[in-house]
């Protein structure tokens, strides 16, 4: 019925006719109508149902696994909480919130869950597969920025909200923003501006740095914001080279650099590719070198504490940002670890956390809007202000559906108390600082109804 | 001058460990005729020999972790540094070089029962029937692997005195930019003398004779009423074998991961074709030749004529190499051409 | 009887009433929902056409997905630039695959074995590597390419025929949108071009093309002897499994219009060689048997976690229900692929003909069809 509506101008007669003229062109008219639902008939309504499904869908197996499996004890966390049981983690905490304890909207949480695969197919079988098989009213998880962007360019189409997990490129809320997807986590636009001037007080105006780069979307974002604050702060960029994704031996890329004169190296690398940069980087001695009277300086710009553990000592006194350390001593963040650690007797992740706080979000949109319809679910989240979920203040931009919150600058820990101590944060930047406006990257978030 | 040298270092880094993979990939096929899909896995296992050493030397005694105060956590102290002091600590840095005993006898156990168990079934079965069953078995070997172990890269650190770097130019009265990790010249010396040592043993042995018999020509050999079938066992340990000390001498590159050998399988079978199916000297030179033109490709001036040819280096000289000779570049005519 | 089921057109009303009616008997095993159906379809189809190579020729080629992954960029494309009608699409995709085919055979088809293996693979995996990071202006790199609101859509746009009021148009097939029937549309548009593609084929495996086929694998050097030319028949072949791939791939975008530089990677060439070998070389139904199989093993076993095993077991006293859920759960959810791997093992060791061996093995049990009868060609 809506796809009538919208092209009135289009009668039965005058599409025949201009169906013929176009030949193998047809026109838009749908004899099947998609969605053809009543006005807040919408597709998996829980109706009577005692229970609503939630979707999780994060890598199970690849590069991204033990990230994935992260993100999915977090997720149980949370619907444990949702339905009262356990000790409410940050529920205790957010404000403001009309959690309950008793579910969503009095229903129980259930959920199922899919692999992802960090591919953009699977992780799109795996989101249908939820949708259409079991009923997922919201899918939410990731770890990589094209999945994300994937996943949520289908949920758009299939009128599902989608809570993206880890993903830190700018275009999951920039160019390829939807209505339907929102973001929690930062991207490599913050990383940049919260840096920026922690690069400026630990090394100086007068550095020249040497860029690394993953070869793919992720990685370019990531060169481009740092360049973009470094050579503000009047950084040299003596040169940005592509490594493949997935190179295993960067040495040949890594050797250059001795000679080039930079005294910076940034690695624009995540997982895997980070781990094995960073390893060899160190092996190669870059870390012990003196180029014209200034230690040589390695920084990160996206760390992750669970993949730092694979580089081992390497990470010690490099800078790097992060979304959440579990070592912030807010109420929230404490509330989160405590309920975390003694689930699973080790602290969440970054990827953990994000997870956790955006299913939290969704369901206390629900409460807020007072239906799982989705058009009202997503104006109850667009410009939702909260506290109380480990990064200070955090608004839901309306305009691009990201997540404004302080972000934190990290050091690989000199000297760790314990296993998880790996970073030590060494700035909390507050939220103003890394605010942009929401048109910088372009991108049209599209219609409420589908 | 110095950045050519140093990726011409580089390369025989790199061709090192292509060389090493390729070597007992190219033994199965040319004496055994198996394609081996298995043989990326068991490159992982020797990785994993050195991970499995370290945490034997590093069993450890649960401590409550005070510094964490939300929740119970523990740390882990080792009983080698409990009971042994700083000499424990140390013998805990040497693990990669200490675990290649270890790795020995494991690695030439697992190929026997490999060939016993599954890839003998396999002699007389189409390429494509041993594809299927032994990609089914490296599947196998690292789903196990990740159970255990998880899909994180795990740290496998070279020991501390060889974590640095030597200064070759200086050495050869170069430039003093001119350095290279010590680990990185020790795998290039390693992987000669296991280069070397595979070649002495089939040039220099009768066992190694006959195998080289049954390479050329197995029918005839097996006329001549020797029994190649039990050699062949021999063979694939062999061959297990190097592939798994390639795996541990590389741990300190490349922190071991499950995954990590699907990522050499595709590269080490293009080795070994380009080098000639079968043919060891052609696996060896493939390996370097591949490894340094890889370095160069890489190289920020080559990259700004011809973007993206670091990614697509290694195929493109295989399609250049198999069109121009097409039994790769010192292999012999007829070996799996059907 | 006997003749009765060797004729085409029993076959085909056979083949396409299973097809069809797979929202029934898929239902009880969990696998009735449009998307896996949809997969279903689109990788027998891509089987289909591979086996036509590899099952007829034996030449065993490791870099298929390079064409379903141009195919799907094609198709792609092609709703982005002209029309949202996704027959124009499917069009292109397939003759511009069979063209990228037609280039790599040609240079591929110069070497045999293992030799020839490697050449397919060493280009598909240039096609990943460059589609993943230097071609990111055509295929939009990791994030994959999708369709957006303010593409130009010349065709759409000449003819004044225009969506308005959705962020991003539809597609659709003269008028059918794609996404109608919850999905179903989709499966039955995959299922009819399926059918089609199975008709082309059968007509292949009995045609005089497809014995000369045949005729290479089993000894190609005779046939040279004879003064036959076999590069043609190969080449042929090469190609028509090439479109096959990209018309799979065409179709993926048709009912999901995004296409991702992982559909190149030499995985998915290997999976495509699996879903053959594990159904059973050279038969006609056996690939497609391979595909639905690998496909339902990663939607629905990667699915299944503890909570789901319990509920599964229920029926048992608790002890048992534990020990079966301790047992079973290494082999799903993450552990998935491990079922995958020893699946494959156990099939090649036990059934090396794959499936069809296994249906035949049955069959034959049963004193149905005593030797090969729907079965064609050799599975050695």
């Amino acid at each position: 019925m809506k796809k009538n509506d919208q092209t009135p101008h289009l009668d039965r007669r005058g599409f025949m006719k201009k169906t013929a003229a176009a030949g193998v062109v047809a026109s838009s008219p749908m004899f099947f109508m998609k969605g053809a639902y009543a006005a807040k008939d919408f597709r998996n309504d829980p109706k009577d149902s005692k229970t609503v499904t939630l979707g999780f869908n994060v890598p199970q197996s690849g590069a991204y696994a033990d990230e994935g499996a992260d993100e999915l004890r977090a997720y149980k966390l949370a619907v444990k909480h949702l339905n009262g049981e356990g000790d409410g983690g940050m529920m205790k905490t957010m404000k403001p919130s009309m959690l309950k304890g008793n579910g969503i909207l009095g229903k129980k949480v259930v959920f199922s869950t899919g692999d992802t695969q960090t591919k953009s197919d699977a992780a799109r079988a795996s989101a249908k597969r939820m949708i259409e098989k079991d009923g997922a009213l919201m899918i939410s998880g990731g770890s990589s920025s094209g999945v994300a962007i994937a996943v949520q360019g289908l949920c758009q189409e299939m009128g599902t909200i989608f809570m993206a997990g880890l993903t830190h490129s700018n275009d999951t809320t920039g160019k390829d923003r939807r209505r339907y997807g929102f973001r929690h986590f930062f991207n490599t636009e913050m990383s940049g501006a919260s840096l920026g001037p922690v690069l400026e007080k630990e090394f100086g105006k007068e550095r020249s740095a040497y860029h690394l780069t993953a070869d793919y979307t992720w990685g370019w974002s990531q060169e481009g914001s740092i360049k973009k604050y470094t050579e503000a702060l009047g950084w040299e960029t003596k040169a940005a080279v592509k490594t493949p994704l997935g190179a295993g031996d960067f040495s040949q890329y890594i050797t250059p650099v001795l000679n080039s004169g930079a005294d910076v190296l940034v690695l624009n690398h995540y997982g895997k590719d980070m781990v094995n940069s960073l390893t060899q980087a160190v092996q190669f001695g870059l870390r012990d070198k003196n180029i014209n009277g200034k230690d040589f300086q390695i920084v990160v710009p996206l760390f992750s504490r669970l993949m730092a553990q694979g580089a081992g000592e390497n990470i010690k006194g490099i800078f790097g940002s992060t979304n959440w350390n579990w070592a912030l001593k807010d109420e929230g963040s404490q509330a989160f670890v405590k309920s975390f650690g003694a689930e699973y007797g080790n602290p969440p992740s970054q990827a953990a956390h994000t997870c956790y706080v955006q299913t939290l979000l969704y369901a206390n949109a629900c409460e807020m809007a007072g239906t799982f319809y989705p058009p009202e679910v997503i104006k109850a989240l667009e410009g939702f202000k909260f506290d109380g979920m480990g990064n200070g203040a955090t608004e839901y931009r309306a305009e691009d559906h990201q997540c404004f919150k302080d972000v934190l600058v990290v050091r690989g820990n000199q000297n760790p108390n314990s296993q998880f101590d790996l970073l030590e944060v060494v700035q909390e930047v507050p939220r103003a600082q890394v605010e942009y406006d929401s048109k910088e990257f372009g991108g049209e978030l599209g219609p409420y109804e589908v | 001058m110095d950045a050519i040298l140093i990726q011409i270092l580089n390369g025989l880094d790199k061709g090192a460990a292509y060389a090493l993979i390729a070597l007992g990939l190219t033994l199965a096929f040319g004496t055994l005729g198996i394609v081996n899909f298995a043989h990326g896995a068991l490159f992982m296992l020797g990785a994993f020999c050195a991970v499995v050493f370290q945490k034997i030397l590093t069993i450890s005694v649960k401590v409550k972790d005070e510094s964490v105060t939300l929740f119970d956590a523990y740390k882990e102290q080792p009983y080698l540094e409990i009971w042994l002091g700083d000499f424990g600590a140390a013998i805990v840095d040497w693990a990669v070089p200490l675990s290649i005993i270890f790795a020995i006898p494991v690695m030439i156990l697992i190929g026997i029962a490999m060939e016993r168990g599954l890839i003998k079934h396999f002699y007389k079965r189409t390429h494509a029937e041993q594809i299927l069953v032994t990609f089914g078995l490296a599947i196998v070997i690292q789903e196990i692997i990740k159970h255990f172990f998880g899909a994180n890269p795990i740290p496998t650190p070279a020991p501390d005195i060889v974590s640095g770097s030597a200064a070759v130019g200086a050495f050869f009265g170069l430039s003093d930019n001119l350095v290279y990790p010590w680990w990185r010249l020790i795998y290039i010396v390693f992987a000669g003398v296991v280069i070397f040592a595979v070649f002495a043993f089939l040039k220099f042995t009768t066992f190694g004779m006959v195998v080289r018999a049954g390479m050329a020509d197995r029918e005839t050999v097996g006329l001549l009423g020797i029994n190649i079938q039990k050699r062949f066992t021999i063979v694939f340990a062999i061959a297990a074998l190097v592939a798994g000390l390639a795996g541990v001498m590389y741990s300190p590159i490349l922190p071991p991961d499950y995954y990590m050998g699907m990522e050499f399988l595709v590269l080490s079978f293009v080795v070994v074709v380009v080098g000639g199916m079968g043919s060891l000297g052609g696996a060896v030179l493939a390996g370097f030749l591949l490894g340094i033109l890889q370095s160069f490709a890489s190289m920020n001036e080559v990259k700004s004529i011809i973007p993206g040819i670091d990614q697509i280096i290694i195929y493109l000289v295989a399609i250049v190499v198999l069109l121009v000779r097409p039994r790769g570049l010192l292999g012999r005519e007829g070996v799996f051409e059907d | 009887m006997k003749n009765l089921f060797k004729s085409n057109a029993v076959i085909m009303l056979v083949f396409s009433a299973v097809v069809l009616s797979a929202p029934i008997w898929a239902d009880p095993i969990g696998a009735n929902y449009p998307d896996l159906l949809q997969k279903f379809a689109i990788f027998g189809l891509f089987a289909v056409g591979y086996n036509i190579l590899f099952g007829l020729t034996g030449y065993l080629s490791f870099g298929h997905a390079a064409f379903l992954g141009v195919g799907s960029y094609a198709a792609v494309w092609s709703l982005k630039l002209l029309t949202m009608n996704v027959f124009l699409g499917i069009i292109l995709a397939t003759i511009i695959s069979g063209l990228f085919a037609l280039v790599i055979g040609f240079i591929s088809l110069r070497r045999s074995g293992i030799y020839f293996s490697i050449l397919t693979l060493a280009f598909a995996q240039m096609s990943y590597s460059l589609a993943y990071s230097v071609l990111t202006p055509i295929t939009n790199g990791e994030t994959g390419l999708q369709i957006a609101a303010d593409d130009p859509r010349f065709l759409d746009r000449l003819f004044g025929i225009t969506q308005e009021g959705v962020a991003i148009p539809s597609t659709h097939f003269f008028g059918f949108d794609i996404k109608s029937m919850d999905g179903y549309f989709g499966f039955y548009f995959a299922a009819v071009v399926l059918i089609i593609g199975f008709y082309i084929a059968l007509k292949i495996f009995r045609s005089p093309f497809g014995l000369k086929l045949k005729a290479i694998k089993s000894n190609q050097t005779r046939m040279t002897y004879t003064g036959f030319n076999t590069r043609p028949y190969l080449l042929s072949a090469f190609v028509i499994s090439g479109m096959y791939a990209g018309l799979a791939g065409s179709i993926m975008v048709a009912i999901d219009p995004l296409a991702g530089a992982e559909r190149m990677q030499w995985t998915a060439s290997g999976e495509v060689v699996l879903m053959t070998i594990l159904g059973g070389v050279g038969t006609l139904i056996g690939p497609m048997l391979g595909a639905a199989i690998i496909k339902y093993a990663e939607n629905i076993f990667s699915a299944l976690n503890n909570t789901e095993l319990t509920q599964m077991f229920n029926f048992a006293p608790e002890t048992i229900q534990n020990a079966l859920v301790f047992i079973v759960e290494p082999f799903v959810g993450k552990g998935w692929h491990l079922s995958l791997g020893a699946m494959f093992m156990l099939v090649v060791i036990f059934l090396p003909g794959g499936v069809m061996e296994g249906v035949e093995r049955i069959l034959r049990l049963f004193g149905i069809g005593k030797k090969k009868k729907v079965v064609e060609g050799d599975a050695k």
